[in-house]
């Protein structure tokens, strides 16, 4: 088993400032792993602007904002990249095993930076009844369809939850070409950005329900319908206020899981409510020598915050590797 | 005629309060910055709004390259522009700032790559 300094498991915007940062704090060996086979993680999907604003002072779009993180790590000849590398294991004392194409790797790391990001919650996580159709996507995976691999979901979506990733992928389908025609929102107000509501929903006469939730899909084989209703400050239905949206696709924003299989398997102790690490501090495990930054350790309403909060767990990690030989 | 807006500058979504006559701008008020001002203007006088989206490529290590218009451009033209944007297919290698299509809509603005792509 090769020993290294640091592993830092993701390669989207928190690894790559972990990555950056441990090294300008004085880490001579820095290994990221990252599963695709770009880095830039989600990122790479996320192609409206908005990014960039605090740490580069200009507005970028998220690959622009990848780029220049990628440009930096690609320049350092102490940061090795080794992409389609897949992290499956995590010991206690910070041995980590990853599939790469036709190997599985075993390194011993002296720290462990958990850059791993989120996963996006699903329709069975709310839960809407109904039938299982196709033409019911996670919205997040939607943008990366329509974004990356060119593939358009449907010709007419209702869009439920009014998170971030919710709007986006409204104005984004409406640009397409398909009808977006309803946002359903169970909360009294967007949980989204408020300008993304007037960017995305006004500027396309999206109409946004607050206080309604889908109470069913229907359709044999492909989504044909959804059923809408109004409900109270309880969230309880309001009888006699149901009414149906006819659509072939339903895309689902309904906020994202922070990704700590890895940690758990780890022994660390998670809060099962938020899947979060319980810690003393931002960045912080309840393991010595492994750290987490990014949606891995809360979830991040703007990239930049991420870029600033993990670079704070790049020299957090430095100051931990190298706390008995340097400052 | 007053009109209240959501500024789209940055994250923070300043509510503004814009006092205007037509397309003739008297006063606007609840901007946190100098951004607040500028885009209200605008708003009132002709919208405009930056292109993001992505172009097919052929022989690329992506199937898809995410674009951006290199300046604003007007509103009511995104569905006109999408239309110009569908009919490229970029087939040699780019880097963040490339332009793939220049001034595509006859309005000055160049439709700009937004990352590095290599050949496959």
């Amino acid at each position: 088993m090769k020993n290294r300094e640091l592993v830092i498991v993701g390669g989207g915007p928190a690894g790559m400032a972990a990555a950056l940062a441990a090294r300008a704090a004085g880490v001579e060996d820095v290994l990221l792993l990252e599963r695709d086979q770009h880095l830039g993680g989600i990122l790479n999907q996320c192609i409206h602007p908005g990014f960039g604003l605090h740490h580069f002072k200009e507005e970028l779009t998220g690959p622009e904002y990848a780029d220049r993180f990628v440009r930096l790590v690609k320049e350092d000849h102490k940061i090795e990249v080794s992409l389609r590398s897949f992290a499956v294991k995590l010991t206690t004392d910070r041995e980590i095993s990853f599939l790469r194409p036709g190997a599985l790797e075993e390194v011993k790391a002296r720290a462990v930076i958990l850059a791993t990001g989120c996963r996006e919650r699903t329709r069975e996580m709310i839960p809407i009844p109904g039938s299982r159709p196709a033409g019911i996507y996670p919205a997040g995976l939607a943008q990366k369809m329509v974004n990356m691999e060119g593939w358009i979901p449907g010709k007419e979506a209702v869009i439920v939850g009014s998170g971030d990733i919710g709007l986006i992928m409204a104005r984004r389908m409406a640009l397409e070409g398909v009808s977006v025609k309803a946002v359903v929102e169970i909360q009294k107000t967007s949980r989204g950005l408020v300008r993304n509501v007037g960017q995305c929903l006004e500027d396309f006469g999206i109409p946004l329900y607050f206080q309604h939730r889908i109470s069913a899909i229907h359709g044999s084989g492909r989504v044909e319908k959804v059923d809408v209703v109004r409900v109270d400050d309880e969230c309880k239905d309001i009888p006699g206020s149901g009414f149906e949206i006819t659509c072939d696709t339903v895309l689902v924003s309904v906020g994202l899981i922070p990704e700590n299989e890895l940690l758990e398997m780890a022994g660390a102790e998670l809060d099962r409510r938020t899947n979060t690490p319980v810690a003393e501090g931002v960045n912080l495990t309840s393991l010595p020598g492994v750290f987490a930054c990014g949606n891995a350790c809360k979830v991040y309403d703007l990239a930049d915050s991420v870029t600033r909060d993990s670079e704070l767990a790049g020299k957090m990690a430095a100051q931990y590797l190298l706390g008995g030989r340097a400052a | 005629m007053t009109r209240t807006m959501t500024c789209i500058e940055c994250p923070q979504g300043c509510q503004l309060t814009v006092e205007a006559q037509g397309a003739r701008v008297i006063s606007v008020a609840g901007q946190k910055c100098k951004c607040g001002d500028k885009y209200a203007r605008q708003e009132i006088e002709a919208p405009l709004r930056t292109l993001t989206t992505s172009v097919l490529t052929r022989g690329l290590e992506l199937k898809m390259l995410p674009v951006r218009s290199s300046k604003p451009i007007p509103k009511e033209k995104l569905f006109e522009a999408m239309d110009a944007v569908k009919r490229i297919v970029v087939t040699s290698p780019v880097k963040a700032g490339t332009v793939v299509a220049p001034d595509f809509l006859g309005l000055g603005a160049d439709l700009v790559a937004c990352r590095a792509l290599n050949k496959l």
